[in-house]
């Protein structure tokens, strides 16, 4: 019977999977460990909220003090784990405190990739993944200054929106012929892409970059053709990388991420994975192995794991969902829409678009929508729910504004 | 007949033809913003119309049998108690009396 249960990560999977063994009824220990120094906070917010708002941003904390104290679970901040002793079942901690456990969750996350560039250091570049790094952002977002982004995903973007929003002027360089070329079906990306520049966002496409040169606030962009961009500060939002290192230091398989099955165990029995670090099975796309870098997918897998963890077989094969915010708009994407063939398109009203991504065989596997977020949302969540249906709507019924998706689901 | 210090102010809302079956509408008054409720077994209902998790309106979010979800992140509330039904949302919904009278929804408000 297990009665010792550690979780390495404090983040939303780590901490989801603390609270849902307590309220899946474990009643022994439950034993988190962290890095950071504060309470554990929803990530989210650091590239939106936190550097837009007007008074000095709090994070917004996942769990209070009273809410861990009624749970039981102990959080050791500060205290982050260096090494996992399968044979013997302990964790060592970087203080050499070892720590037994019967299961262990490894939800470690990801961590910014850093760019791989001449002259591109620590001192002149900034990345953003945690809440220190959002405070340090905020000032250099201000009238007067000129912020050249590196990457032109969503970090990059939501990046752009935040430091237009302050009044500072953008400059985003992507190196892809279009931006979010990764995740985004085109269409969706160009109506961002407009929106940015109706905000006064400059991009750089297809263009890569030489090197970096400067410090003290004056930096510049050294493009492949020569030219020089000339800036305040280099922010990068250049992809995340699955934070491995403990996972590969004791042995287990690893395969773009911490390589676990359906019900998210690693490879060996009593260790198990989720989240951002989490390479995984998902039978909805016929058992295709993925790696979501997204909150409700760290969410649902908190869930799923901790039931496993219980010793269920959960078959974890939650629709992936993933949302991001930028000015007044809000991209959200249910599904994988690179699985999908064919697109059929819908009209949501007040500028809202949405698609349907259809597999050769016409089952609904994905759908992307862009707009105010009262617009989309609904149906969003109406075609994720079709999606986990497997369902093959009819293209017609999709493309018709007037017919409702709820009564898709019913058929 | 007894009368109570709290006692309702009945407040019109809306047409209650406005409302489809297991559906929502949002309902703003004197600074205050609702989120009103047709069940599928054509009840109303009304609560606060913010999510208690990130401040966004109930009101775009989908209702499915007895349950409002927020639009942002999928906390979930039961529309007729308030109820908080689990992560990311911990804090329950303020709900408030309703009536229909005259083909017209009343909420009260004390």
């Amino acid at each position: 019977m297990a009665e010792r249960m550690v979780v390495i990560g404090t983040g939303e999977a780590g901490m989801r999977a603390a609270t849902a063994l307590r309220e899946n009824g474990f009643s022994g220990e439950v034993t988190v460990l962290g890095e950071e120094p504060h309470l554990p906070y929803e990530r989210p917010p650091l590239s939106k909220a936190a550097l837009t708002s007007e008074a000095e941003p709090q994070a917004a904390f996942i769990l209070t003090h009273d809410r861990l104290g009624e749970h039981r679970i102990a959080l050791l901040r500060e205290r982050p784990a260096v090494a996992i002793d399968r044979a013997r079942h302990e964790v060592t901690l970087q203080d050499g405190e070892r720590i037994g456990y019967d299961r262990l969750l490894i939800a470690t996350g990801s961590r910014a990739r850093r760019l791989a560039l001449p002259g591109a250091t620590a001192d002149n570049v900034f990345y953003l993944r945690n809440f220190g790094e959002a405070l340090a952002l905020r000032p250099l977002l201000r009238p007067g200054r000129h912020i050249l982004i590196i990457g032109g995903g969503f970090i990059g973007l939501e990046l752009a929106a935040a430091a237009r929003e302050r009044g500072a002027e953008v400059t985003v360089i992507e190196m892809a012929p279009r931006l979010l070329s990764r995740a985004v079906p085109a269409e969706i990306a160009a109506l961002i892409a407009a929106r940015h520049e109706a905000a006064g966002v400059r991009f750089l496409l297809g263009t890569g970059i030489e090197r970096i040169e400067g410090a003290g606030g004056r930096h510049v962009v050294v493009l492949a053709d020569g030219s020089r961009i000339e800036g305040n500060a280099i922010l990068a939002g250049v992809g995340a990388l699955p934070e491995t290192g403990l996972a590969e230091q004791s042995g287990l398989a690893i395969d773009n991420g911490i390589r676990a099955d359906a019900d998210l165990r690693t490879s060996d029995p009593d260790i198990f994975a989720a989240g951002d670090c989490c390479s995984f099975p998902l039978a909805l796309y016929g058992g295709r192995r993925v790696r979501l870098e997204a909150w409700r997918n760290a969410q649902d897998q908190g869930n799923s794991v901790a039931r496993s963890m219980l010793g269920e077989s959960v078959a974890h094969d939650a629709v992936p969902w993933f949302w991001s915010d930028q000015y007044d708009l809000t991209l959200q994407i249910a599904g994988l829409a690179d699985e999908g063939s064919e697109v059929v398109a819908r009209d949501l009203g007040a500028g809202a678009r949405m698609q349907f991504h259809l597999a050769a065989d016409g089952r609904l596997v994905a759908a992307s929508a862009i707009g105010p977020n009262g617009a989309i949302a609904r149906d969003v969540r109406l075609a994720e729910m079709l999606i986990a249906k497997r369902a093959y709507p009819a293209r017609e019924a999709l493309a018709a504004p007037g017919v409702k998706l709820k009564s898709l689901l019913a058929a | 007949m007894t009368t109570t210090a709290t006692a309702a102010t009945w407040i019109e809302a809306c047409d209650a033809d406005e409302i489809d079956e297991e559906d929502v509408v949002r309902f703003d008054h004197a600074g205050r913003t609702f989120a009103i409720y047709r069940s599928p077994e054509d009840a109303y209902f009304a609560t606060d119309g913010l999510c208690t998790h990130e401040q966004v309106h109930l009101a775009d979010g989908l209702v499915m049998d007895h349950i409002i979800e927020c639009p942002k992140h999928n906390g979930r509330f039961d529309y007729r108690s308030g109820k908080a039904k689990g992560a990311p949302v911990c804090v329950d919904l303020r709900t408030y009396p309703v009536k229909v009278e005259g083909g017209k929804v009343f909420i009260g408000l004390d």
